[in-house]
């Protein structure tokens, strides 16, 4: 099937799977009345491992569980035929499409090397993230660590493939080289499959291709492309990017049970699930002309992507999670850090054994309010510190030189500067278990506003149910289909937050609000220092809004300039946040503290205990 | 009758129990299949490739990268030794000569003209796989090792630290809540595995460790009681590879939990006889969970073995255990599977069961929240 070039601009219905490390999901998108729409969902527990050790079964089963569903509307909707995806459609028989995603047995692990690391190393990982990979490590002359130790760290690792790159086109010969001859010391076993050698991709100067050839050529499986880097002012990432992907179907996908019969039925390539995630956020971000940060936090890793001046960057923090990795959040946050969230008096033992035990039984569910407090708590800590990783790494090319002007002067600003703005975020997309299933939007924006404090004003929406890499990977064969379902039936609006960014005085007025309703309706509101409160506003009738900032503060336009615009509202509402951007400081004080976060938790109708309380 | 999937912890009183025991890579398997082993029994060995080392003879003597195959005194394939020279420099008028001693002992694999750096190979590891338990070799796999069987009492903790012990099991208190204390540890328990109650304190479990008990079985750990022993906050539940002399199995969970009777029972019904346990644990995709097994001989078996439906999931009558607040540890039993979703007090819309605590009290809970106490 795969072999076939369709033609799929008049695609009827397109069946998409992801195959996860637990569970394959399956969607269906249909043509209904001209446009594209996601109707039936259906998922069922990955087959990856022992018994099954097939990846097919468990597509086969979320697959029957979307005809079944399918079939309570139309009686004679059938999508298999037996063990079998029946496409082409034929009446009421069967998809045009079938394509899928997967991240199953830990996703594609790869490590990258590079010269130097903020450079050649940089642009490495950049490609390596952005094509759905995990970064295990990145390797570079000069990262102050022995060649001894680079060889025992590369046999320790076992990644799935190399990323080797290294010297502009014309520059250092003998570091890349040196690179290679530790890859050859090692001599690296890939982590699955003992009968395959490792594959590496070559992405660095031409001047040395056949010195690398010499040296790796024979005990992997090398492959040679466009360097990364060709010069210091341009990254080149696309070609190593889609050689990642060829060899993460050739050998990766290959080794794991299933995968080659999964293959055979699909109409596009597998990609790996963030790849596709990274895929449909690009593309709306450039049809929309929008910048745009998205987020997937799952139990052993965040997923982070931001499209800004539309440079698309991607991060994974492998081990920030919401359950096989929440100890790690708790250790790299510290635990001053995750109480500064939590809305109630609470004991630090009792509070770290909960934790703990949520890490070691992962797939509890909080039953209890106080339980569910403390996974969000938990949650905000986890999304900021993605996201920190995230700024760090999204920056502009480093090593460049910059022309200046006598304006400059005073703003020495170097390269690599990040490229995340927060005033100029046009929306935020959360993704993931914990704000996809929180039990009340209004959670998930309060998570998002808390970890990521957008500054100005940016819309907020969650992935209704996580069917971003369905749509991914649709968009690499029909951009219109994927598109029109991520609008429609993908996103969840819930509103916009406004925030003034500035330093100001406690309990001063920060911002004079005057709002005109669809039905006419006005509204004026003051927001003071330290309050939040929102405002209910549909997401089909946004509301024109004069915001005008206290001296000193920013909305968007300037010091203390009044700026006139739409807020697009949703789920949620608007939510204003007064407690300020550079610097946000919270109550030091515990008790103040939980006073302050039981009031903003009422305000923002975030839990539905602290309403009755309140009544 | 409805059922529910949620697997749980095998508190098995006589069970067939099978371990592979594998080389990291191919060697030489020395036991053969229906051959009788013991926790000492080597059955398999290799040698893992040596650590290499790089030596930059360019820049340590000065010299370009193309002229070090001139000034090289071994070759590829040579056996150097520690101090022996490597290299020498071709000095000014054959005079001044620097000599490169060799770093460590092992083999020249190349040498390189563009880095001018020499990779030398250090001896091989070698590594040996021992039989675990006491059992018999029921499958030999070549080169690879072998699978060893014993009939015997087999119970899965939570959570473990330490690798594999073996020890003769003492019980140290009297009942499932009790916690173990500074004061019950004596000299006499080194090399013992000890059975506690609800809980043992960082201080008693230091104690432990400077005795050399083997290891410990207890309801509960404080998790930040982790650090001390570990060195480093443990953020991802692996482990198995600490190096310390007392493996810590944790049968419920942290903080201060009663061991299940049935465990305890259990375990002390067996006291004097030699366990093997292993702390490893691994939550991820193909979870491991810390293990005690108890062999017994033939003499001792009871013929209660029995198979157990893992698969079944569990029904109405099932004992189950809740393994999260606020009925955290408290065993009860499900009374009906209701089809319908319900929303639990933190909002939350999920699958439940109807589960009878002991107090004969009837609650709702999240069917992800039970455990099925697998039992024979």
């Amino acid at each position: 099937m795969s072999e076939q070039k369709r033609d799929f601009s008049n695609a009827r219905s397109i069946l998409a799977t992801d195959c996860g490390s637990t569970t394959t999901k399956a969607i269906l998108i249909e043509l209904v009345d001209g446009e594209y729409r996601q109707t039936f969902r259906g998922e069922a527990p990955t087959t990856v491992e022992a018994p099954f050790e097939d990846v097919t079964r468990g597509v086969l089963n979320s697959v029957l569980e979307v005809e079944e569903l399918a079939r309570t509307r139309n009686d004679n909707r059938r999508i298999l035929n037996g063990e079998e995806i029946i496409t082409p459609q034929d009446g009421d028989s069967g998809v045009d499409i079938y394509i899928s995603t997967s991240s199953a047995g830990g996703g594609l692990q790869m490590m990258v090397a590079g010269v130097v690391k903020s450079m050649t190393g940089e642009s490495a990982e950049r490609a390596a993230l952005g094509a759905g990979a995990i970064v295990m490590d990145v390797l570079a002359s000069n990262d102050g660590r022995l060649p001894h130790e680079k060889i025992s760290r590369i046999r320790q690792l076992r990644p799935d493939m190399i990323l080797l790159s290294g010297g502009i086109d014309g520059g250092t010969v003998s570091h890349v080289v040196e690179l290679a001859e530790i890859l050859h010391a090692a001599n690296p076993k890939p982590r699955l499959g003992m009968s395959y050698k490792l594959p590496v991709i070559y992405a660095g100067n031409k001047e040395a291709k056949q010195t690398i050839w010499e040296t790796l050529g024979s005990v992997t499986d090398l492959k040679i492309v466009d360097n990364i880097r060709p010069v210091l002012e341009r990254e080149n990432l696309q070609p190593s990017r889609d050689e990642i992907h060829e060899l993460f179907m050739e050998h990766v996908m290959a080794q794991a049970p299933g995968y080659k019969k999964l293959m055979s039925w699909t109409d596009a390539p597998i990609m790996p699930t963030p790849g596709a995630v990274g895929a449909i956020i690009q593309t709306v971000a450039k049809l929309m002309d929008i910048s745009v940060v998205g987020v997937d936090i799952g139990g052993a890793t965040t997923d982070m992507f931001s499209v800004f001046d539309g440079i698309f960057n991607r991060t994974v923090s492998a081990n920030l999670g919401m359950s096989y990795s929440v100890c790690n959040v708790l250790a790299e946050a510290s635990l001053p850090n995750v109480l500064r969230w939590v809305p109630m008096e609470m004991d630090e033992t009792e509070l770290m054994n909960r934790i703990g035990n949520k890490m070691i039984r992962p797939t509890t569910i909080p039953q209890a309010m106080e339980e569910l407090k403390i996974e969000q708590a938990i949650a905000r800590e986890a999304l900021r510190l993605s996201f920190v990783q995230h700024k760090q790494f999204a920056v502009g090319l480093k090593g460049v030189q910059k022309e200046r002007t006598i304006s400059d002067a005073f703003d020495q600003s170097g390269s690599g500067e990040t490229l995340v703005d927060m005033m100029n975020l046009d929306l935020m997309v959360g993704s993931g278990g914990v704000l996809s299933h929180a039990p009340r939007r209004h959670q998930s924006a309060r998570m998002m506003i808390d970890a990521f404090l957008p500054e100005g004003i940016t819309q907020l929406a969650v992935d209704s149910i996580f069917m971003m890499p369905h749509l991914g990977v649709l968009s690499t064969v029909h951009e219109k289909a994927a598109t029109e379902v991520f609008t429609k039936d993908c996103l969840i609006y819930l509103g916009s937050c406004i925030a003034p960014v500035g330093p100001i005085k406690p309990g001063k007025k920060m911002l004079d609000i005057s709002l005109t309703f669809a039905d006419g309706k006005t509204e004026t509101h003051e927001l003071m220092q330290g309050d939040m409160f929102s405002i209910q506003v549909a997401y089909e009738e946004p509301v024109k809004a004069v915001l005008k900032p206290a001296k000193g503060l920013d909305i968007g336009a300037g010091k203390a300039q009044e700026i006139t615009t739409e807020l697009q509202g949703g789920l949620v509402g608007l939510i204003f946040d007064g407690r300020g951007r550079q610097p946000f400081v919270l109550p030091e004080d515990p008790t103040t503290r939980v006073a302050k976060l039981q009031e903003w938790s009422l305000a923002t109708a975030e839990y539905p205990e602290t309403e009755t309380a309140a009544e | 009758m409805a059922h529910a999937y949620t697997p749980g912890l095998k508190v098995l009183k006589e069970s067939k129990v099978q371990k592979t025991r594998l080389l990291p890579l191919k060697g030489t398997v020395h036991a053969n299949k229906g051959q009788q082993v013991s926790p000492a029994t080597i059955v398999a060995s290799t040698a893992l490739p040596g650590n290499v080392q790089m030596v930059n003879v360019a820049g340590m003597l000065n010299t370009d990268p193309d002229d070090v195959l001139d000034i090289m005194l071994k070759k590829p394939g040579d056996v150097i030794e520690k101090n022996e020279a490597l290299a020498q420099s071709k000095g000014i008028f054959g005079l001044f000569k620097s000599t490169l001693p060799c770093p460590v002992t092992g083999t020249l694999e190349s040498i390189s003209e563009i880095t001018g750096q020499v990779v030398l190979r250090e001896a091989p590891i070698p590594v040996e796989v021992d039989g675990y338990i006491t059992g018999e070799v029921i499958e030999e796999l070549p080169q690879e090792g072998v699978v060893v069987e014993t009939t015997g009492v087999f119970i899965q903790g939570i959570f473990g630290i330490g690798g594999e012990r073996q020890g003769e099991i003492v019980t140290i208190v009297d009942d499932p809540s009790s916690e173990i204390t500074g004061d019950l540890l004596k000299e006499e328990y080194k090399g013992k595995i000890l059975i506690g109650g609800s809980f043992i304190s960082l201080a008693a479990f230091q104690k432990a460790m400077k005795i050399g008990v083997a290891g410990i079985i207890v309801g509960g750990f404080n998790y930040q009681d982790l650090k001390p022993i570990l060195g480093y906050d443990l953020g991802v539940a692996i482990t198995g590879g600490e190096n310390i002399p007392t493996a810590l199995i944790v049968t419920e969970g942290f903080g201060q939990i009663n061991i299940a009777s049935r465990t305890f029972e259990l375990l002390k019904s067996h006291e004097g006889k030699v366990a093997s346990i292993n702390g490893a644990t691994q939550i991820r995709a193909g979870v491991i969970r810390p293990e005690v097994i108890i062999p017994l001989t033939k003499e001792q078996q009871q013929g209660v073995d029995q198979a157990i439906d893992a698969a079944g999931g569990i029904t109405n009558g099932s004992l189950v255990r809740v393994i999260r607040a606020p009925w955290f540890g408290v065993l009860g039993t499900v009374k009906s599977l209701p089809p319908e979703l319900c929303h639990m007090e933190s909002g939350t819309l999920v699958r439940v069961a109807e589960v009878t605590l002991p107090s004969g009290e009837v609650v709702l809970l999240p069917r992800a929240n039970l455990e099925m106490v697998e039992t024979d």
